[in-house]
């Protein structure tokens, strides 16, 4: 068994602009990001393909008191693509500080930007952000 | 399964200590070897839980000292845990578990943490690495941050104007303060307002400082055996009923965090164990991290239906003289949330408690209590279920 979709091709695909995801051959579920099985059923009939990048608001906060290394405030969210699949990202095209409840259920598209890693994680990696529509 | 008890039950003071994790150990767990009336070498076994030491104090394999800090006997295996905040629950159950298969006798479980040590912002860092490191961490994630965005999520899904929602939550607050002010070992003992918890700084929206329970540092530890070897040491064992545990991954594949799976299964299994229903519960010891968080477990065990447990703390149902007593020891919130040490703290309490030794905060008549212990953002709680 090996493992359909890696993280180092999951990032590759943010380079290159691409929210690459996994279609179950059992569920129809989409597992974004990638494991090793569906994250619905448990399936390894696994396929990658693109995933449309836009989706929905369904939750967000302002991380105000942050982590060693962090500059808040900055907006978390998570969001139900088209797929079903949900992702989390940060929202980087508004003002943390007017973020409220009115960001529910807003649609956003999805893109990534690179992140530099400290001494403690894995590097420096693509994550993924918000922008609203 | 042979029935298994809990015997001595010990822990220290929490809040912020220059002792170490294994000097805070040795306090509670010899403590705890003590009121079983025994001595360390009857230990089989020792299940140690701590979280963080490597950043607190660049020691990895604290387990082994801990052993040789109190004692141990060199044929008693040493073991680490590590299941974030839910640890020493964890440590316990595994413990139980074993001495139920008839592996051991006797042995000493629990945990210790200083997470004060680290100071907030590595601390803050620390605790961030129990969410997804490739997927949520290198966004900023933060534990407050978690359980924010579990809180919008519950105002949206439920109708509750989040102004209202959060009066609700703050008045959790104000309740585990009050209750707390009865416990001698808690970090923060001291009453607060619901106009102070709204007032507080900002921490991630909409939690507010008030709203967070305290980094802590302390160390708690009990010793578990067969009913029968513990009758023959003390005078008034607790039984364990039932135990539950669950895992549940990461966030975004949880999708709705305002219904934590992992509790869920967990419960049902530990009630099923016990044979009782959440009425049968006299007295809860849940895992109030944040405010928010009480108001999920309270609907997690099925004192509420979900979506209606928001308002307990203030119509006083879970007081002391209300349905159910929910974390007479002041909970994380007042007590204190030294992680590796939380969850056998919980079990030290709600051994208390079916004992009488409770003092003031005694609920009286207390025969069946449940501990609650809920590990990184939502990915694992463990439950056990003690009775007289």
């Amino acid at each position: 068994m090996t493992v359909e979709l890696t993280f180092r091709e999951y990032q590759d695909g943010l380079e290159q602009g691409k929210l690459l995801g996994l279609y179950c051959g059992e569920c129809g579920a989409v597992t974004v990001p990638p494991q090793a099985v569906c994250s619905e059923c448990g399936s390894r009939k696994l396929k990658i393909g693109e995933v449309e990048k836009k989706g929905i608001i369904k939750t967000f906060t302002v991380i105000r008191i942050a982590a060693e290394g962090m500059t808040p405030p900055f907006i978390i969210a998570m969001v139900e693509t088209y797929s079903g699949a949900w992702v989390m990202g940060n929202i980087i095209d508004m003002d943390a500080d007017s973020a409220d409840m009115d960001l529910m259920g807003k649609e956003v598209i999805i893109d990534s930007r690179q992140v530099k890693g400290d001494v403690y994680s894995y590097g420096d990696i693509h994550s993924i952000v918000f922008k609203l529509v | 399964m042979r029935e298994v008890a809990i015997l001595g039950a010990e822990m220290t003071k929490f809040g912020i200590y220059d002792k170490t994790n294994v000097e805070l150990f040795s306090e509670a767990g010899l403590g705890a070897i003590e009121k079983s009336n025994i001595e360390p070498d009857k230990i089989e076994a020792l299940f140690f839980g701590n979280c963080m030491g490597d950043f607190e104090e660049g020691q990895l394999h604290m387990a082994s000292f801990a052993h040789s800090a109190i004692g141990l006997k060199k044929s008693a295996p040493a073991l680490r845990f590590e299941s974030a905040c839910a640890t020493a629950t964890v440590a316990i159950r595994n413990a139980a578990l074993l001495v139920g298969a008839g592996v051991y006798d006797i042995v000493l479980a629990g945990g210790s943490e200083r997470a004060n040590a680290m100071g907030t912002p590595l601390a803050t860092r620390t605790f961030a690495m129990a969410s997804h490191a490739l997927y949520e961490t290198p966004l900023g994630i933060t534990f407050p941050g978690v359980f924010g965005m579990a809180t919008h999520m519950y105002s949206e899904k439920y109708n509750i104007p989040l102004d209202e929602l959060k009066r609700h939550m703050a008045e959790v607050a104000v309740k585990n303060h009050f209750h707390g002010v009865n416990n001698p070992k808690a970090h923060l003992r001291k009453e607060i307002t619901v106009e102070k918890v709204l007032s507080g700084m900002m921490v991630a929206d909409p939690l507010q400082l008030l709203d967070c329970c305290p980094f802590s540092d302390g160390s708690a530890a009990v010793v578990i055996a067969d009913a029968k070897t513990a009758k023959d040491l003390i005078k008034k064992p607790v039984y364990i009923a039932g135990m539950g545990q669950a895992a549940s991954g990461p966030l975004y594949y949880q999708k709705d965090i305002t219904r934590v799976k992992s509790r869920e299964i967990s419960i049902k299994k530990a009630y099923k164990e016990a044979g009782i229903t959440p009425s049968d519960i006299d007295v809860c010891e849940l895992h109030d991290c944040f405010t928010i968080a009480e108001i999920f477990a309270l609907e997690g065990f099925g004192f509420y239906e979900f979506g209606k447990g928001y308002d307990a703390a203030t119509k006083g149902e879970t007081r002391f003289g209300g349905k159910v007593v929910v974390n007479p020891s002041g909970g994380l919130k007042s007590k204190g949330h030294p992680i590796g040490a939380t969850g056998a703290a919980q079990v030290t309490e709600i051994a208390e408690q079916l004992r009488e030794e409770s003092g003031p905060r005694q609920v009286e008549g207390a025969k069946i209590g449940l501990v609650d212990t809920l590990g990184g953002d939502f990915g694992t709680v463990c439950n056990i279920i003690l009775r007289r």
